[in-house]
């Protein structure tokens, strides 16, 4: 028995039985961001140099590469999550709404893409 | 569905502040901060793909006085998102929601991200030439 009413049906209003999925991925999401981001971060602050050759060279060594893979597409799925929702809370204005969130959209699939196409530049593109 | 004249919920304004609302306002304010670091992360591998010329140009702001605050400021807001946001896991799983649990939690939260972020610093700084 379904308690949506008719009405509802026909609109689309509602759960679409996906709600419980969308909650669990954005809390997958931030789970493993955390190791993710931890090892970026004190990799980064622990390196011997981030000069060219330094950062080059660890962006090129196989895991930290894998690393980055990983977390590229994580972090603008987070990222794009959190400011959709700003978004949502503060922008009324239905028109703007909308074209904010596909700009907002465009911005996290391309910088996503942008950055895993830049590691692999580096890790297939030989040593400097 | 939505016009300007039906009413709207109560806003912030009118709330009386509290300690562990901070705590959010924070989190939201750190996540965006976060989510411009990440573009500022995509264009330094994009420099860095680019070449020596390219990323030389990435690297000097980073270096200079400038590009060292907006990386400590990140550094915090980082370290501050992540406690938060495992903060926010032990909510949604049902931990720490009465007040006062909620007002230590978020007492630890500052103290760890005070910390966190004064190491984070120290590091950032104590590379030379590292920016």
């Amino acid at each position: 028995m379904s308690l949506k009413s008719p009405l509802g049906r026909v609109l689309g209003l509602g759960s679409a039985k996906e709600g419980a999925a969308h909650w669990w991925s954005t809390r997958l999401a931030a789970v493993a961001l955390v190791p993710l981001l931890v090892w970026l971060v004190l990799a980064l602050l622990m390196a011997p140099s981030l000069d060219y050759a330094g950062l080059h060279a660890f962006v090129r060594a196989p895991l930290n590469a894998l690393g980055l893979v990983l977390l590229l597409p994580v972090a603008a799925y987070h990222s794009l999550l959190g400011v959709r929702e700003v978004v949502e809370d503060y922008v009324h204005a239905k028109g703007t709404k909308v074209l904010v969130l596909v700009l907002l959209d465009f911005a996290h699939v391309g910088a996503a893409v942008a950055g895993l196409y830049a590691v692999l530049r580096v890790s297939f593109g030989g040593s400097p | 569905m939505s016009d300007a004249s039906r009413p709207l919920s109560p806003h912030l304004q009118v709330y009386r502040f509290t300690y562990t609302m901070a705590t959010s306002i924070f989190h939201r304010a750190t996540g965006l901060a976060l989510a411009a670091g990440f573009l500022g992360l995509v264009a330094t591998l994009i420099a860095l793909a680019d070449g020596p010329q390219a990323y030389a140009v990435a690297y000097e702001l980073l270096k200079g006085v400038v590009g060292k605050l907006a990386l400590i400021g990140l550094l915090t807001a980082f370290w501050y998102h992540t406690f938060a946001g495992l903060r926010h896991l032990a909510f949604d799983a049902g931990y720490g929601l009465d007040k006062r649990a909620a007002r230590r939690s978020a007492t630890w939260l500052f103290a760890a991200t005070a910390l966190a972020a004064l190491l984070s610093a120290y590091c950032l700084l104590a590379g030379g030439a590292r920016p």
